[in-house]
């Protein structure tokens, strides 16, 4: 992923402080839309953030970092996040992980080589009866046998970025980056 | 017009229920069918998922599981008409044994309407606890909620009643404090615990049921303002509930003057960021604040000293959504369920590798083995079950002897288990539970926030021993350290994160130590 334009990125950054600095607590929601309009936060949106809400800079960072949620880096053009606790465990998923692992060549918070997929585990999805349980942007798949992990990687990298019509609708890119 | 209803609930939608009701809609209009698609919320019948059923006159019909490409031959074969020709056709979908033999109170609408109908809501009673809760003094909203017995549904157990009147009691007068007058309801939607769904189902459901529950508590405190603490890894969750709100709000369910009253009350919903100890409701309420989620030290309580330091109500989503019933009916109508002092009714969740994996409302007293086997059926692989975590990631794994202890919060605590949110993960024999073991310490290490010792550098620690001890090193020494570790951990933690990790490792020790022993492979495994 690029770094956004600088200039782009101080007004989305102005809008979005304005939309969210009243709300009380507004820290977290702040994060949430500046990760959701980047794809990642920034190092360079802290001071902005930091002076909105009258905090040093380092408490900024001290929340992105605190949370799994968040991340500093920017990420692949798919976040893809296979469930790692214990009910998963129990419909297959230690073997999911591995398979999923292997297949792409990349461990946990890796990228692949080529830009399309970061591997991250996730603590449950609410889809515990029917896991293994993996989510790709804003959606939850179930019963995931390495089988159906192939067919999805496969659909997820058919087209890659650069082919793809410019510019990406909103949509998609808020499910490519598989923020909230 | 015949209503067909195809679930928009998450564990639907994971197992294809868009493009069920995608190819259906298309079918409909291609064949002129008088029919209108309805998404619904889920039953809660997990296996059957993606379940389509169809009303007629005696009741809705149940086809499931469903695929786009049964959607053909169902209609070919008069699924319109409730017609039970094809092999998917589970009969009357409350006829079926596992829903047909839940008490549910708290579910009771959910799969049956529309999640975001208001009419829908209100045809079916909804509404009506907050119609009444309007007629009451606050004091006697909350004699009502003590009336009924209820305890949390999160974990701990507290009675609400009590908790309720603590907050009700407290001055919100904060000379100098920002949010000085003001009280507040913060809702712990962050359903961490592997094995629970419960409250996800629930706010994709019948999201207007917590809507409820919260203006009611609301009233029943003097609290203005309300927060969902919802965790990130519900998006569907979060859709559903962001429009259901909008819609109250539009039409006096929420806002400045509820139903005409001329009372205020505002709800707003707060995304967590994946950290598991956001649960914990200290943290959770500094993760609100808009700070890193660390246990707060208690005294001062919530009640007093929460939110934005005013006095709070923190409820978990199923202890909120009893609330309607509760105020409808009566306080002593909810009472009459349930076993000792845990009344009323436990939404249970069957988990992991269940053959029918689901949500069963119950009664409390009902036992473990009869969730597993009369509801759950056994494993799903056909293995034989060997290991049941109950209550989550700090609960313990329960061997067979144990099956057999009535789920009710003091019975459970006796058996060394814990009812904690109502989750239940069944493992077959392909287990190893020195694997289980060593993935508790790995998660505490994880999720810890890092503020005591014990809890932060114990996972560390526990993570390494357990690895020694699969590895075959200095074995004998190794467990002694791990029930050293176990004990540093119970004792000196400050909240139930390091406090009780050691249940799942020290049951695993205790009752599978074989899974300790198993000749080295090499493989140091997930
Ligand atoms: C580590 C930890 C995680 C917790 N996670 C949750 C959770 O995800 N949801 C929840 O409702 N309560 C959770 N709790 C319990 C809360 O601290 C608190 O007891 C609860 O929100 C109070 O609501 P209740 O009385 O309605 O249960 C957790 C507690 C601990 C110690
Ligand atoms: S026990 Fe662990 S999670 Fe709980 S307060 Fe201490 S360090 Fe934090
Ligand atoms: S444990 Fe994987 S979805 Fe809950």
């Amino acid at each position: 992923m690029q770094e956004p334009n600088i200039n782009d990125q101080d007004d989305r950054m102005t809008q979005l402080i304005e939309q969210h600095q009243h709300l009380p607590g507004a820290l977290l929601p702040l994060l949430h839309a500046v990760q959701q309009t980047f794809g990642y936060i920034p190092h360079t949106t802290v001071p902005a953030i930091a002076e909105a809400l009258a905090l040093s800079r380092a408490e900024v960072h001290g929340v992105i970092s605190f949370y799994h949620g968040f991340r500093s880096q920017p990420c692949g053009r798919h976040l893809l996040q296979v469930c790692c606790a214990e009910a998963c465990q129990a419909r297959g998923s230690r073997e999911l992980v591995e398979h999923t692992r292997q297949k792409l060549g990349v461990d946990f918070h890796q990228t692949t080589a080529d830009g399309e997929i970061t591997l991250e585990p996730v603590y449950c999805l609410g889809n515990c009866a029917t896991g293994p349980s993996v989510r790709i942007g804003d959606q939850i798949l179930g019963r995931v046998d390495p089988a159906a992990m192939d067919r999805l990687l496969d659909d997820l990298t058919r087209v890659p970025l650069r082919f793809q019509s410019q510019p990406m609708t909103p949509e998609t890119s808020d499910t490519k980056r598989g923020a909230q | 017009m015949i209503n067909v209803y195809v679930p928009r609930d998450t564990t639907a939608l994971s197992l294809g229920a868009d493009a069920v009701a995608d190819r259906l809609a298309r079918e409909i209009l291609q064949r002129s069918l008088s029919a209108q698609l309805v998404r619904n919320g889920s039953r809660g019948l997990f296996w059957l998922e993606p379940l389509v059923e169809v009303d007629t006159p005696q009741g809705r019909v149940a086809y499931g599981p469903v695929t786009p490409d049964d959607i053909p031959a169902l209609l070919d074969q008069e699924m319109l008409d409730g017609s039970n020709s094809h092999p998917l056709c589970q009969g009357y979908t409350e006829a079926i044994p596992y829903l047909q033999s839940q008490q549910r109170l708290t579910f009771s609408r959910v799969g049956i309407t529309d999640p975001l109908s208001i009419a829908d809501y209100r045809n079916h009673d909804g509404f009506r606890g907050l119609e009444r809760a309007l007629t009451l003094e606050a004091s006697q909203i909350v004699d009502e909620v003590e009336r009924s017995g209820l305890r949390g549904r999160g974990g701990a157990a507290f009675p609400a009643g009590r908790k309720w009147r603590t907050v009700l009691d407290a001055d919100s007068e904060r000379p100098g404090q920002p949010w000085s007058g003001h009280k507040f309801i913060v809702c712990n939607a962050d359903e961490g615990d592997s094995g629970t769904f419960a409250d996800r189902l629930l706010m994709e459901g019948d999201p207007y049921v917590l809507i409820e529950g919260m203006v009611i508590a609301g009233l029943a405190v003097g609290a203005d303002t309300g927060f969902i603490y919802l965790r990130s890894e519900y998006p569907n969750a979060h859709r559903i509930l962001t429009e259901a709100i909008t819609r109250a709000e539009a039409e006096g369910y929420l806002g400045t003057n509820l139903l005409g009253s001329g009372r205020t009350f505002h709800l707003y919903i707060r995304l967590g960021a994946e950290a598991y100890i956001c649960g914990e409701e200290t943290a959770m309420l500094d993760s609100l604040e808009g700070k890193r989620g660390m246990v707060r030290a208690k005294p001062p309580l919530p009640a007093h000293h929460g939110a934005f330091g005013q006095p709070t109500v923190v409820n978990n989503v199923l202890t909120l959504a009893a609330v309607p019933t509760i105020l409808a009916e009566g306080g002593q109508a909810y009472a009459d369920y349930g076993m000792g002092r845990s009344r009323g009714t436990q939404p249970f969740q069957l988990a992991g590798n269940l053959a029918r994996g689901g949500l069963v409302e119950l009664a409390f007293g009902v036992t473990l083995r009869s969730l597993l086997y009369d509801f759950g059926g056994g494993t799903e692989s056909g293995r034989p079950l060997r290991a049941v975590q109950v209550g989550g990631p700090l609960g313990a794994y329960l061997p067979e002897g144990h099956w057999d202890t009535p789920m009710d919060y003091e019975a459970m605590a006796d058996a060394g288990g814990m009812v904690g949110h109502g989750g239940i993960v069944a493992f077959d024999d392909s287990v190893d539970m020195a694997q289980q073991a060593r993935f508790a310490m790995e998660f505490c290490r994880v999720e810890s926030c890092g503020k005591c010792t014990p809890c932060r550098i114990g996972a560390v620690r526990g993570v390494e021993v357990i690895d020694r001890i699969i590895a075959d090193q200095d074995r004998t020494d190794n467990l002694a350290l791990l029930q050293d570790l176990c004990h540093t951990m119970e004792m000196g933690s400050l909240c139930a994160m390091g406090g009780m990790t050691p249940n799942p490792v020290r049951s695993a020790l205790q009752y599978f130590p074989d899974d300790f022993a198993r000749p080295t492979t090499g493989n140091e495994g997930g």
